[in-house]
């Protein structure tokens, strides 16, 4: 390397300064550290937003730096979040049963029925099914957040990408992928729940702390996740791995012919990118404080899409911005916070039409912007599009556009 | 002396039930005599005392002259089973009665005509035991199973169905040579054998009559079968009694528990003391953290906690409790069995074997049924997927608002039956308005959005996706939230019924003949117009189509017009058995998709395959588990990824230059 890494990577530098300064901000606005301008249920969809913008980044690696529309990348994130969710669910159950049980001591045997009876009630079951097994074990837990998405797109993305099924295709194979998880998941018989779900997260087992403070902890666990995140996608990037999945992007076969696997080079991008996924749900959920497979369904995968291409993919900080910017200005929309518009015979009011607008919006950045927010630092920083005269930089679906590129 | 003979005549019918012809001759007889004589009123006055004071044995002849006395008898009947019937104590004479506050109103039983009322004190009720009251319903049955009125034979016939007994036997073959209308007697001779297999009086007639229906698949022939061969789980100390259908081996047709419970239920062995309720015992009894002189900590461990049960039941305190062992031993050292609840062997074997020829039959009509329902459910992948055939089979163009134009169309047939308010006026008003609209809609969409983006398939995914979740947000404000009825024309109401296993609702059938229609005209279209010869040569080729004077832009323009406006159409027709809602479309967009993906992009064939197979598939998964079509969801959409692993390209792949790419 001649040179150093932030050198080539100039944006990681001031993407961990904003970040800090972000999460210092928020930590001394909040209730638990500071004189409480900021409440509590803000500083959790700040750090729900953290977690969005780490999954943003996956995408961005799988979409906007290899080419691989998934849209199946929300099913990790959910799958994650389960994983983590089954330990908080389980743990907290016991605890309950536990301080319920008078003097006399119970048998294991009793303190899983008693578990069991617990979740399961909800769905006219007592019986913890076999993939609760572990549920009580915090480290084989946190090992299925990365192992169960990591094998699940290992599966998928070997079968898919050997035999060659690309562009479109593909993305409709994952978005099927996606709605079968969750069709699987709203099945009672499935043993996580079904159409209930996971709920009471929020709670951590073993931690006295009231949510005030927990909720500031998860938003430094989500910082420091997504600076990691954010710097090992720069790493990855950066290097001539990056150039390798840039090519296979733009020109996928003369990849191949230059030798490269391009298959395992695919695979390996959407095996790590559904692992980052899932961190992201792992961290997300405890927050939100329920989980259910709804969240799961293929329209969550396609707004993910939407974020990366608004914040302008094919830059970690563009899929970072548009997670952000998206996700932040929907929750003011849909919290009714935005003054309604009246027009004489009608009153838009911004909770029912923000959705109109948000398609309307990514129609013509699609159309009409395709660097999305990226595109105003480029204006800032005098970077223009090359001029090839409307042809894209490679002849694959994934490739960029004119417009997107920087010259 | 006459009249004495005559009924005479009658009792000897009753008391032989067995010849039905006597009966059958006889009745008639008696009735021309009475007719010459008297009518009810006579009667009553001849049997005055059998009446007033019924007993089983004399009130046979009675009821027979009753029953041909002509008109008001089977009132009179019915009212003396239902004790209704009162003798007035001045002169003896006999009213049908009905309480009102303190006094009777009385009517004349014969003509029905009001008769006053009376004080309670004026009138003895007459109360016929059980008896008599059997016999009465018999006579009753006999008399409606041939009264000239075919309704009310009918009426009878349907009672005796629903609620037959063996007394109905004998009224029921009686009135079999007599009846005149063939359709009555059909129901009469089959009635009278599921009868005779419920209550023959020996088993080779009971067994006879089950043979007789073969592998008939009516719902009443095995609601007679099924009882018979219902059997009850019993445990017993030596040999099992009594009709036995299979002998039970503990561990191996029943577990330990179950064979101990049955033993528990049949008072052989004590109920055995739970585990909950050895955890109560202990825990009743901890003294200084001691259970038993073992420490409570130790209580975590089952086996120390029998240890201490043991200890405990050994001092006295607590019951003893039965070891596993000597409970062991208790169930090996009985026999368990089920029972048929019919005593005769013959009969249960002839049933069981006639049940399972039926189950047979019932299995093929079954696969019969579901083919339908595939197929039907194929038709309805077919008529979603039809117009995405064109915009995505054919032009390549991935339309993730397909599934809003569906919605679009079934709202402009809810708005139409706004205006419209005769249902077969407003859906042939409603299929073609949808068909416009959301052709404009189509073509507005592909000349604002998607014509900036054909070599950008991902793009249009996207953007076109955009577009789905305003529109979706726009139906949501325009429509609300909730389901809006799309009612169909009262003659698709109703179902094609073939017999009691198969059947289709004809808006099934009605969808089916429109995917037929919609598969004619689009290989019309595609293979007989000037326009789908442009259309194949602007997808094969748009520069070379250019060249030789064909506008490419209209073409894509009116090509992806024509698939939104067939996704319109479909939407009506799918509005009209689901929910209209802002969603609906969403439910179809994936499948639809998935159907022209598995078919094989860019034949209308391949199409037709691969709903084909997504029908049968789903509907087939379904079956083997009957209880959760989301399982069945899931599974199809696995398969369908594990087949594309397989054939990429789909079911039927278009070779050489056709295939683009």
């Amino acid at each position: 390397m001649r040179s150093g890494f932030l050198a080539k990577n100039p944006s990681v530098l001031w993407f961990l300064l904003i970040l800090a300064v972000f999460t210092l901000g928020v930590t001394f606005l909040s209730h638990a550290y500071g004189p409480g301008m900021i409440s509590t249920s803000m500083v959790k969809t700040l750090g729900k937003t953290l977690c969005l913008c780490l999954i943003a980044i996956a995408m961005d690696l799988v979409w906007g730096y290899t080419g691989i529309l998934s849209l199946g990348h929300f099913a990790f994130f959910g799958l994650g979040g389960y994983m983590i969710g089954m330990w908080l669910m389980y743990e907290r159950t016991r605890d309950i049963v536990l301080s319920s049980a008078g003097e006399f001591p119970m048998t294991p045997q009793e303190i899983n029925d008693a578990i069991g009876t617990q979740i399961f009630g909800v769905v006219g079951g007592s019986d913890l099914p076999a993939i609760w097994h572990f549920a009580g074990n915090l480290p084989m837990q946190l090992l299925f957040v990365v192992l169960v998405p990591g094998l699940l797109a290992l599966i998928f993305g070997w079968l898919a990408f050997r035999s060659r099924v690309t562009g479109v295709y593909l993305s409709i194979l994952t978005q099927a992928m996606t709605l079968a998880l969750s069709l699987y998941l709203f099945q009672n018989e499935s043993g996580l729940r079904g159409n209930n779900g996971l709920s009471g997260l929020q709670n951590i087992p073993g931690v006295s702390a009231n949510q005030d403070h927990l909720s500031v902890w998860f938003l430094w666990a989500s910082a420091v996740a997504l600076g990691l995140g954010y710097i090992a996608a720069a790493f990855i990037v950066s290097g001539k791995f990056g150039s390798v999945i840039r090519g296979i992007r733009d020109d996928e076969a003369r990849v191949r012919f230059l030798g490269y696997s391009v298959e395992g080079y695919k695979l390996f991008v959407f095996t790590l990118t559904a692992i980052i996924a899932a961190i992201a749900g792992a961290l997300y959920y405890p927050q939100a404080g329920i989980i259910n497979p709804g969240e799961m369904a293929p329209i969550a995968s396609i707004y993910l899409a939407v974020w990366v291409a608004i914040g302008g993919r094919g830059r970690l900080y563009g899929a970072v911005m548009g997670a952000a910017f998206v996700s932040i200005v929907s929750s003011w929309f849909t919290g009714g916070r935005v003054p309604d518009i009246p027009l004489g015979f009608y009153t838009i009011q911004w909770v029912d039409w923000w959705q109109v607008l948000l398609g309307l919006a990514f129609v013509l950045v699609t159309l009409l912007a395709p660097k999305g927010l990226s595109g105003i630092v480029d204006l800032l920083e005098g970077i223009r599009s090359p001029k090839r005269h409307g042809a894209p930089l490679g002849p694959d679906k994934g490739a960029f556009r004119e417009g997107e590129a920087q010259e | 002396m006459r009249k004495f003979l005559i009924a005479l005549g009658l009792l000897l019918a009753f008391a032989l039930p067995g010849q039905a012809q006597e009966t059958g001759i006889t009745a008639p007889q008696a009735e021309a005599a009475q007719a010459q004589i008297t009518g009810l009123a006579a009667v009553l006055a001849e049997y005055s005392k059998e009446i007033a004071k019924p007993s089983r044995r004399t009130i046979g002849p009675v009821i027979a002259a009753i029953a041909a006395s002509g008109e008001g008898a089977s009132r009179f009947l019915q009212a003396y089973a239902d004790k209704r019937v009162g003798q007035r104590e001045s002169d003896g004479a006999f009213f049908i009665i009905e309480k009102k506050g303190g006094d009777y109103a009385l009517s004349d039983p014969a003509t029905g005509a009001p008769a006053g009322t009376a004080p309670k004190s004026d009138i003895k009720e007459i109360k016929p035991n059980s008896g008599v009251r059997a016999e009465i319903g018999a006579a009753l049955v006999r008399f409606l199973l041939s009264d000239p009125d075919p309704k009310k034979r009918r009426d009878a016939l349907t009672a005796i169905e629903r609620d037959g007994e063996a007394s109905h036997l004998e009224p029921l073959r009686a009135s079999i040579p007599d009846e005149t209308d063939p359709a009555i007697k059909a129901e009469k001779v089959r009635l009278e054998r599921l009868l005779t297999i419920r209550f023959g009086k020996d088993a080779p007639e009971r067994v006879a009559a089950i043979e007789s229906f073969g592998s008939d698949l009516g719902l009443d022939f095995r609601a007679t079968l099924n009882p018979l061969v219902a059997t009850t789980r019993t445990a017993f100390a030596g040999a099992p009694e009594g009709n036995v259908a299979d002998a039970l081996k503990p561990g191996r047709d029943i577990s330990k528990d179950e064979a101990y419970a049955m033993l528990v239920a049949a008072k052989i062995a004590p109920a055995r003391i739970s585990a909950s309720e050895m955890q109560q015992a202990l825990a009743a009894h901890v003294e200084g953290g001691q259970v038993g002189g073992l420490p409570l900590a130790a209580m975590a461990d089952p086996a120390k906690r029998e240890e201490a049960y043991a200890t405990l039941a050994a001092a006295g305190i607590v019951p003893q409790r039965l070891t596993d062992a000597e409970a062991d031993k208790l169930v090996t050292d009985h026999q368990y069995a089920d029972i048929y609840a019919e005593p005769d062997p013959e009969v249960t074997t002839a049933a069981d074997a006639a049940l399972t020829r039926v189950g047979r039959t019932v299995a093929a009509m079954q696969t019969v049924d579901l083919g339908l329902d595939a197929l039907s459910l194929a038709s309805i992948y077919f008529l979603a997927a039809i117009g995405l055939a064109i915009t995505f089979g054919v032009m390549g163009v991935i339309n993730m608002a397909h599934g809003e134009f569906i919605t679009m169309g079934a709202y402009t047939g809810y708005v139409v039956q706004l205006f419209v308010p005769d249902y077969t006026a407003s859906i042939l008003i409603a299929l073609p308005l949808a068909f416009a609209i959301t052709f404009g809609a189509g073509v507005a969409m592909e000349r604002l959005v998607i014509r900036w983006l054909y070599k950008r398939p991902l793009e249009t995914l996207l953007a076109t996706f955009g577009i789905s979740i305003a529109l979706q947000q726009l139906f949501k404000n325009i429509f609300g939230t909730q389901a809006r009825p799309l009612t169909s024309p009262p003659w698709l109401d109703g179902a094609w019924t073939l017999n009691d296993v198969v059947s289709i609702s004809y808006i099934r059938i009605a969808i089916f003949v429109l995917a037929l229609i919609f598969l004619a005209l689009y290989l019309w279209v595609m293979r007989r117009t000037r326009l789908g010869l442009e259309v194949r040569a602007v997808t094969q080729n748009p520069s070379m189509a250019a060249s030789m004077g064909i506008n490419p832009d209209r073409i894509n323009m009116l090509a992806f017009g024509f698939g939104s406006g067939i996704a319109g159409i479909a939407g009506v027709a799918i509005g009209l058995f689901a929910k209209v809602t802002s969603e609906m479309g969403q439910d179809y967009i994936v499948q639809s998709f998935m159907t022209v993906v598995v078919g094989g992009v860019g034949s209308i064939f391949g199409t037709l395959a691969g709903a084909g197979l997504i029908g049968v598939l789903q509907k087939g998964i379904e079956w083997l588990n009957p209880s959760n079509t989301l399982a069945a969801q899931t599974y199809m959409i696995l398969f369908i990824i594990i087949f594309i692993q397989f054939r990429p390209r789909g079911i039927i792949a278009l070779k050489g230059r056709a295939a683009g790419d």
